[in-house]
């Protein structure tokens, strides 16, 4: 009987304490992740942007602009952590769990593996999530789907990659400032060796001769894109790069390094701000950089030289993701749309000089590219642009181009078509793998 | 049948029951207040390195990623599946080979500079401090600052290139297949060496002072006191210089990452470890990076031995 009588008061201590340890456990619950409590998906959320300068500046604006509104649902900002790169932090605060509700530039390259990580929230989910995300964005949002017609990011801004040109330097070098011959890769390659052979410059063009896995999306993508018409490095889950036209765009940048044009070094610091480039392959974030460089732009290069308004490029897009980790999605979905509405994109193209991912740029912001005729050309760009290959595996394809591309055109050391087949054969195992 | 007693061990019979009651009145030995100022480091090597390094183990025979808290992922067993990919893959073998090339250049380079040069600091008059306090800033100075000094002095364009003219290589160093690595030996050897001039200079002064009065009555000369006084002397510390250059050496990433631009000319100074930062981080594959991390461990642990063995360093 004394026996019975210790267990049932065991069990009742053992009950409360699970009882206290549950409603604890509840409490600290409601209170962390997205800082405030917790109603049916609405509350505070927190939101990290990009750190650069402008963007600071926009989404600090925006940030006051929707907190003024919404005293309920107040949004904490910060800058991204510093890391090597933006993917790696956000790859490793998914798998902490402390990722925020929202992160300002989440690269596209890196969307499919956050979702097999289970680190985004599926946008189409919401009741208006696609229709939303395809009103703003137009055809072009489709490059932003996964393999199930489904949106993990927000498209939100691009930086179509175009030839910036130092007009002075083209002028000391007698060619035509205001008007250069750099639409052929014939009258491409003339301009450069007149560069480099007057004087003028000690390089034509000075894309990163490095090995990261991006950089070919700022040498050769932009270029292949163009001379292709818009086809992606990766179609229907297979690699498209190994066809005539990659080969005639490697053969373009091979005879840059080969006769000097371009360096094989790596430069550290801005090639074209420092005066060691009179060219560079670079977005339209580079205007408001590049100040204090007399500066012109023309889109890049094809090889019969096609009318600018039919070239493609890169987009170097960046996007908005909702992470799962948020435990207010239904304020970080509504706070999406206010940051991506016509108004803050408006403040975007303003303060940045980015392009928001938005159709029918152009018309929309008219007055805009009127007054800042530098961004007109970048604007009409916006709606020809690829994107990244969209697969888990899109970090790794794109290096296994970068070594092929990085042996056979920078260095020489391989034979093109050979070089570009045999990274066409690893991209097209690793799209078949999830 | 007569029973045989085996005899068993011998033991004081009085020691037993002392030792038994030692066992239930010190659950913790004799020395409780020494297990506990130990603790903290036991908890910190086991939650530091032994954890990681058997998840590690565990993580390379999975198809694993990393994934959210919570999330709902497959992360079946596949033997060794990431092994024979890893193994299958020239970029590994390159790396490997790239590494092994460093350590060939590095540790016989680091054990000569740093025993020659902690000799010759041991017997400076003038200066002493001075000279060695220069060998130990780089030691002490960020990879990344120190990076930028010999991008200066190696590129294209740089200071060595200027001086040699005409005989300097094309292309250049660091862009230059064959020269990449070893441009890199030189540079961590450069920067490391201070720390193993300490090393050897804190094991001169256990070298008896009579040996080098017996060899100069014996009529030795400086060079041969070297090798029959200092070079046996220091035996111990030359085993540690060479398992740590070659431990270090072998977790070679700053350096390649920082210099060539992630790896290149072509893969030519991509590390190991670089490699499994591409893979487990960039790529999103830890499984074949951690496959790749134990087999380097199985590597470094196979080369500390027959170094251990051809150094010797027993003081019996």
């Amino acid at each position: 009987m004394s026996t019975t009588r210790t267990r049932t008061s065991r069990t009742r201590r053992l009950t409360t304490v699970a009882a206290l340890v549950t409603a604890g456990l509840a409490l600290a619950a409601c209170s962390s992740g997205g800082g405030g409590e917790s109603d049916g998906g609405r509350g505070d959320i927190t939101i990290w942007y990009s750190n650069n300068e402008q963007e600071v500046a926009w989404g600090k604006q925006m940030v006051e602009a929707w907190n003024a509104e919404n005293p309920d649902e107040q949004i904490k900002a910060q800058e991204i952590p510093a890391g090597s790169s933006s993917e790696e932090v956000i790859g490793a605060a998914i798998a902490a769990g402390n990722a925020p509700c929202l992160i300002y530039n989440t690269a596209p390259v890196a969307v499919a593996q956050f979702e097999k990580q289970g680190g985004l929230v599926n946008l189409s989910e919401f009741d208006d999530g696609a229709s939303y995300i395809e009103e703003r964005t137009g055809d072009a949002a489709q490059q932003y789907q996964n393999a199930d017609g489904d949106y993990f990011q927000m498209p939100w801004k691009s930086n179509p990659v175009m030839i910036f040109y130092n007009k002075d330097m083209f002028a000391a070098a007698g060619l035509d400032p205001e008007n250069p011959p750099l639409g052929s890769y014939d009258e491409f390659l003339a301009t450069a060796r007149t560069l480099v052979q007057s004087g003028a410059a000690p390089n034509a063009i000075y894309p990163s001769p490095t090995n990261e896995f991006y950089q070919s999306l700022f040498d050769f993508y932009p270029l292949y894109a163009a001379e292709t018409g818009g086809t992606p490095l990766v179609e229907d889950g297979a690699a498209t790069f190994a066809d005539e036209a990659g080969v005639t765009v490697a053969e373009f940048w091979r005879t840059l390094y080969d006769e000097g044009l371009a360096s094989n070094e790596q430069y550290q610091g801005d090639s074209f701000a420092d005066g060691q480039a009179a060219m560079a392959i670079v977005g339209p974030w580079a205007i408001s950089v590049y100040k204090d460089v007399n500066w012109g732009s023309v889109p890049v290069p094809t090889s019969t030289g096609v009318a600018a308004d039919e070239v493609y490029t890169f987009s170097d897009a960046k996007n908005i993701g909702l992470y799962s980790a948020c435990e207010n999605p239904e304020t970080a979905w509504d706070v999406l749309k206010f940051s991506t509405s016509e108004e803050q994109d408006g403040m975007l193209l303003e303060m940045t000089g980015q392009m928001p991912l938005r159709q029918n740029l152009s018309e929309t912001y008219a007055d805009y590219f009127t007054e800042n005729p530098a961004y007109e050309m970048f604007g009409a760009q916006n709606a020809r642009t690829v994107e990244v290959p969209n697969s888990p595996n899109a970090v790794a394809m794109l290096q296994a181009f970068r070594d092929a591309y990085s042996k056979s055109v920078i260095f020489g050391e391989e034979d093109i078509q050979s070089a570009l087949e045999g990274a066409a054969e690893k991209v097209d195992d690793l799209a078949g793998q999830q | 049948m007569t029973a045989v007693a085996t005899p068993g061990p011998v033991t004081d019979p009085g020691s037993r029951p002392r030792r038994s009651r030692g066992a239930r009145g010190r659950p913790f030995g004799r020395n409780p207040l020494g297990l506990l100022f130990s603790a903290p480091y036991i908890v910190f090597v086991l939650a530091v390195f032994a954890y990681p390094l058997i998840f590690s183990v565990w993580m390379s025979f999975q198809d694993y990623f990393f994934s959210a808290p919570g999330a709902q992922v497959d992360r079946p067993f596949v033997g060794l599946a990431n092994y024979e990919q890893v193994l299958s893959d020239p970029a590994v073998w390159r790396s490997f080979g790239n590494v092994g090339i460093f350590l060939i250049i590095n540790v016989p380079l680091t054990v000569v500079l740093s025993l020659v040069l902690a000799s010759a600091l041991d017997k400076a008059v003038r200066g002493r401090t001075f000279l060695r306090v220069s060998y130990y800033v780089p030691y002490v100075t960020a990879s990344v600052a120190v990076v930028g000094v010999w991008l200066f002095l190696f590129n294209g364009n740089g200071l060595v290139n200027q001086i040699l003219g005409p005989l300097a290589p094309d292309p250049s160093w660091l862009v230059n297949s064959s020269l990449a690595m070893p441009t890199i030996a030189l540079f961590v050897t450069w920067k490391q060496l201070g720390f193993y001039i300490l090393l050897y200079l804190a094991a001169l002064q256990n070298v008896p002072k009579e040996l080098y009065e017996s060899a100069s009555t014996d009529g030795a000369g400086r060079i041969r006191s070297f090798f029959s006084v200092t070079v046996p002397g220091v035996r111990p510390a030359t085993l540690l210089v060479v398992l740590l250059s070659t431990i270090t050496g072998a977790n070679l990433f700053t350096e390649p990452y920082l210099l060539t631009g992630g790896g290149g000319p072509n893969g030519a100074s991509t590390s190991p470890v670089l490699l499994m930062y591409q893979k487990g981080l960039e790529q999103g594959t830890p499984d074949t990076a951690a496959a790749i991390g134990v087999i380097l461990v199985i590597l470094v642990l196979g080369i500390a031995l027959l170094q251990r063995r051809l150094v010797g360093g027993d003081e019996s």
